[in-house]
């Protein structure tokens, strides 16, 4: 079956946590667009939801970090944060383990992966969930790109990764969508957060939607942190769901910055063509 | 120079309940077990946030630890700020400031 959903969004604590801070009209305009990318999702009848992901140290520490990381548990639990501070209440998520292992067995034949069994979704999953999937009745496939603790793949294996997964799904017969989650530039928990570079944004969403890969795959770490700060590194995830529709284009729903969520906030979906469903 | 097992502590104590536990009664035997200087356990013990940010914590450990100790947004970030001023740029790691930023 194959992807039957596949987009990208932003993820980050002050889209809950802080949403009285933000300008309204641009808040709500955000809101709107994810409730519409919500709306796509169910429309599309998924019988599981990958979450590519940057996490931020809730599972993943430098004792022992894998470049990529797929989740296998049958359920997972989230937000790992204080629930008074991101403004979601915590709760149990279900997996899908049967999927998961299918998956990562079917794409370890491409690219080495870890996988976990047990998971504690921090923001980075949570926000978008609260917004995606507010019933959390969707089974979730949790993946993290290490974004956060260099050494970092570089952007060709997010690409190639992109690429692995989707040939794994196309040898499933559930219908399984996929949404990306990251920052674009930005600089979070840092004195500058909420400084984002909104040039450097709009480049690589076009470079993004139009899916060209050599482009995507083109970025260097050290140009990417100092345009578009630390949190730049999370463009993997974006680039991993292009290399998982490759060939598609996108359309932007949503983009504009919004300082006090610290991030270019983006909504974004992929056309699927007729040959990938 | 422990920057790796402060910012350890700090990542269990945001994901552990009973370690956060510990760090209300026991924090300074919690502190004793961990491989870290004068400096780091005063700047873990006190908090100081700015200190921890200008050692190189990383901020999204930082971030959690900051919200676990009572700090509100703007004073966290305030608190960096006050950081930089107080003991200079950061001395390693991803938040090192680029030049012209």
């Amino acid at each position: 079956m194959s992807l039957v959903f596949a987009g990208v969004c932003s993820h980050a604590p002050g889209i809950t946590g802080r949403s009285e801070r933000a300008d309204p009209a641009l808040r709500d305009g955000f809101y709107a667009a994810l409730d519409r990318m919500r709306q796509g999702l169910e429309d599309a009848r998924p019988d599981a939801l990958i979450v590519i992901a940057a996490e931020h140290f809730a599972n993943f520490f430098m004792n022992n970090m894998p470049a990529i990381c797929v989740g296998m548990a049958e359920h997972y639990e989230g937000p790992i944060e204080d629930e008074a501070w991101l403004r979601i209440k915590r709760r149990r998520i279900p997996g899908a383990p049967a999927l998961s292992r299918a998956l990562i067995q079917e794409v370890m034949s491409d690219i080495d992966l870890a996988y976990a069994e047990e998971w504690k979704f921090d923001h980075g999953i949570m926000v978008p969930l609260h917004f995606l999937t507010p019933r959390y009745d969707l089974p979730v496939i949790p993946v993290n790109i290490n974004c956060q603790g260099p050494p970092l793949i570089p952007p060709k294996r997010a690409y190639e990764f992109g690429r692995s997964l989707r040939r794994a799904c196309e040898a499933r017969p559930e219908r399984i969508a996929l949404i990306g989650t990251g920052g674009i530039s930005h600089w979070p928990a840092t004195p500058d957060s909420g400084r984002i570079n909104e040039r450097w944004d709009r480049e690589f969403l076009e470079r993004f939607l139009a899916n060209r890969r050599e482009e995507l795959i083109a970025y260097r770490d050290d140009e990417t942190w100092r345009d578009a700060g630390q949190g730049g590194f999370e463009i993997r995830t974006f680039i991993a769901v292009a290399g998982a529709t490759e060939g598609c284009t996108g359309d932007l729903w949503f983009y504009a910055p919004i300082p006090i969520f610290a991030v270019g906030c983006t909504v974004a979906v992929m056309s699927l063509s007729a040959a990938a469903r | 120079m422990s920057l790796y097992y402060t910012q350890k502590l700090l990542y269990q104590l945001n994901r552990d309940a009973a370690l956060r536990r510990r760090l209300q009664s026991d924090l300074e035997a919690l502190l004793a077990e961990s491989e870290l200087t004068d400096e780091e356990r005063r700047a873990i013990r006190e908090p100081d946030i700015g200190l921890l940010y200008v050692m190189g914590v990383n901020g999204q450990i930082l971030m959690h630890y900051a919200a676990l100790r009572g700090y509100e947004w703007n004073a966290y970030l305030e608190a960096m700020r006050e950081g930089e001023r107080r003991y200079g740029p950061v001395r390693t790691g991803l938040y090192t400031r680029a030049e012209g930023r």
